[in-house]
């Protein structure tokens, strides 16, 4: 089965995109006042740049997909190109990147985009990514599994496509109509 | 985009609003939620009318966050909409927990913005119980006296129905929207309830089955309840919005405090808080109290004075008592086959055959027929510890073949089930925090099993693995909170009279199902949209006579 630019388009459809919450923007807005105007979260690798943000989160898609999901990389990227906007949220994502990223560096020598698979997944497990509740403000592994696993988890599964994948072509958070839930099973 | 982790923090909104009182408004209208919004909007135009509520104006492009919320399992039910904290600390006693945080949301739009938008008429028995069931006082007002009422409020909400209910109430003209159609699961359900003769219809919805008065029809989002980001489901900002458009001014953030009052029994003034600190005093000449179930009393005993040592309102004692909630009944399972569920949050098909049977021992109830039974699969990925083909193989799994039930039984008026203000416990402003004494008897309970039953006949008679049923023991509240504040002809006997007028207080009303004297087995918001309407007329009439 294959992801398109069209079921990055959904998910960001159902989970909104760049623009779509200006709120965000004020919070993160806020949130620099607040601090130290000389503080720049990436230049000290608190923050992850965008284009590394992609690439790790395209990295751990491998792993947390499918393998049976063609399109992986373009859906990431387009699903982030609207989620990485200046909300707190997406601040959240940069950091938590950065973090993993340091420990994969500290771990296995490299940043998680260049481990291969099997490491990949060993870094989310040894990490706590996987048996770790989502919590935005807890622990790393609580923290990774918010920002970086149910991030691309939630893209997928309440895009069309990832909803076909497991029997649900009409996922919640999906405005797919209110025709499907009439019909039989195809 | 902003993650769910954002939304509903208006702070930068906060210091740059006007919060003082209008000068010389005609109506104070406490609480911005569907009977509030009703009352105002009916009244504005006309008549200087202000609204207060406890709570923010949410941002309506927050709601794609607010669902981003309701599906990712770190957040619980009140977080959606900035429920909890200490502006909402309460306590619970009784035979049973009230959750209460989960059971309503404080803004504008109260707590229409997470129900699930079922819309029914009460049965023309329910207003005469106590006649007719033997149970609890007749209501002081008939069916035939809120008929007119009904059809408009079906008209406001915007309510998708159609007339195959046989057991439904007389009608005078059709739901203003075509029904939405049967679901797939409820064609397997309607084989196994023609073997049983059990009738099955359509049921009532405040959702647009197309599109409504600007508003866009129902695309599928499927988490109603909490939050739909279509608007396709009615909420209270659309009255609000049209009161405001008409003349009227919201203040948010101003929850209500006290009412006062002279010494001609007339409330003078609503006494409320605003975020800098500050209190302020709203005079008007008519006031209406639509806090809902629960804050309403607790307004009423919070504006205790001299005159009224026992709370506003309160010459019959009966502020407070006789907190009433809908009970659940259900049950579910799996069959052998594709069910097709999750696809929308709202039903589509439900029974009231067996509603208006009750007696003195058996309560009202009605069945639904659930299309959401079992996992929704975006929510269950991201609470397991697996990722990957194993995780795309459970979800598989666990998808796709359940079926479930759900029903609603009346729960009997009973004095001891009541809200009241604790003893040593404060809120953010250090007011006294609702205390919730929640008791369900024994009328209840059996009714609750005898809805099981059917229920369980239904997905035996389907041919389902029945895995659960939520009986007596696993009931919970429909989040409903009716009867604290009751009607009754009689001052001793109840709150407000016929018109949902205080008899203690000649210019204030209270429009909210706290003045419900029994409850019935519908969902209650049709009814306290209807209220609210005649609310606003008996408003209007004392207001043009001067009186």
């Amino acid at each position: 089965m294959e992801l398109t630019r069209r079921d990055a388009a959904a998910a960001l459809a159902a989970l909104g995109a760049s623009g779509g919450v200006a709120l965000g923007a004020r919070v993160a807005a806020d949130r620099s006042r607040d601090g130290d105007p000389g503080e720049d979260p990436e230049a000290d690798g608190t923050a992850s740049d965008d284009e590394t943000v992609r690439e790790t989160l395209t990295a751990v898609a491998s792993v947390v997909y499918p393998s049976d999901l063609a399109g992986v990389d373009a859906f990431v990227e387009t699903f982030l190109a609207g989620r990485l906007d200046d909300s707190a949220h997406a601040a959240g994502v940069r950091e938590t990147v950065a973090e993993l990223n340091h420990l994969a560096n500290s771990w296995h020598g490299a940043p998680v985009a260049d481990l291969d698979a099997a490491d990949r997944d060993r870094l989310l497990r040894e990490v706590g990514a996987d048996a770790a509740d989502e919590d935005p403000d807890g622990t790393t592994a609580e923290r990774v599994r918010y920002y970086v696993v149910n991030e691309l988890l939630l893209a997928l599964y309440a895009s069309p496509t990832g909803g076909e994948l497991v029997g649900i072509e009409n996922p919640q958070g999906h405005p797919g109509g209110a025709e499907s839930y009439q019909r039989g099973p195809p | 985009m902003s993650g769910a982790g954002l939304a509903g923090d208006e702070r930068s909104d906060v210091d740059a609003i006007d919060r003082t009182p209008v000068p010389d408004a005609d109506v104070c209208v406490v609480g911005a939620g569907p009977a509030g919004a009703l009352v105002a909007d009916r009244l504005a135009g006309d008549r200087d009318v202000v609204i207060l509520d406890a709570g923010p104006r949410f941002d309506p492009a927050d709601r794609l966050a607010r669902q981003e919320r309701a599906i990712r399992p770190s957040y619980g039910r009140p977080d959606v909409w900035d429920v909890g904290g200490e502006r909402d600390a309460h306590e619970s006693a009784g035979d049973r927990y009230y959750p209460l945080n989960h059971a309503r949301v404080k803004g504008v739009g109260g707590s229409t913005l997470h129900w699930q938008g079922m819309v029914m008429r009460l049965h023309e028995d329910d207003f005469n119980s106590g006649s007719e069931r033997g149970v609890g006082p007749d209501w002081p007002i008939d069916y035939a006296d809120l008929r007119p009422y009904y059809a408009a409020a079906e008209r406001e909400l915007g309510v998708a129905g159609a007339s195959d209910n046989p057991y439904a109430p007389p009608r005078e003209e059709p739901h203003p929207m075509p029904p939405f159609e049967p679901s797939y699961s409820d064609s397997l359900f309607a084989e196994a309830c023609e073997s049983l003769g059990i009738d099955m219809h359509s049921v009532p919805n405040a959702r647009n089955s197309e599109p409504y008065e600007g508003r866009s029809p129902c695309v599928g989002y499927g988490t109603c309840q909490p939050v739909c980001p279509s608007g396709a489901k009615y909420d209270a900002t659309v009255h609000v919005e049209r009161a405001e458009e008409r003349g009227a001014t919201v203040i948010d953030r101003a929850p209500v405090e006290r009412l006062e009052h002279d010494g001609d029994d007339r409330v003078t003034a609503a006494v409320y808080a605003t975020p800098d600190g500050e209190r302020h005093r709203q005079t008007a000449d008519a006031f209406v109290v639509a806090a809902g179930g629960v804050e309403t009393p607790r307004l009423l005993l919070l504006s205790a004075s001299d005159r009224y040592p026992d709370g506003l309102a309160n010459g019959s004692g009966h502020v407070g008592e006789f907190f009433m909630d809908h009970l659940f009944a259900g049950a579910g399972g799996t069959l052998d086959e594709p069910t097709r569920q999750n696809h929308v949050g709202f039903y589509t098909s439900a029974c009231d055959q067996f509603y208006d049977e009750a007696d003195e021992s058996r309560a009202p109830f009605k069945l639904e027929f659930f299309n959401y039974a079992g996992p929704s699969p975006v929510e269950s990925a991201l609470s397991g510890d697996d990722w990957g083909d194993p995780l795309r193989d459970r979800l598989r799994s666990e998808y796709g073949n359940h079926v479930a039930m759900g029903g609603l039984v009346e729960q009997r008026p009973d004095a001891d089930s009541r809200v009241t203000l604790a003893g040593d416990r404060t809120d953010d402003r250090g007011n006294p925090v609702p205390r919730i004494e929640w008791t369900v008897g024994d009328r209840a309970l059996d009714t609750i099993e005898r809805a099981n039953e059917i229920q369980v006949s239904i997905l035996e008679e389907l041919g389902a693995d029945v895995e659960w049923v939520a009986g007596p023991d696993a009931t919970g509240p429909a989040y409903h909170h009716m009867g604290t504040t009751r009607m009754s002809d009689d001052p001793d006997r109840g709150v407000v009279d016929a018109d949902c007028r205080t008899h203690d207080l000649g210019n204030c009303w209270i429009a909210s199902s706290s003045v419900f004297p029994t409850s019935g087995a519908m969902n209650p918001t049709l009814t306290i949209a209807a209220l609210a309407l005649r609310v606003a007329d008996g408003v209007e009439a004392r207001l043009s006579r001067g009186t």
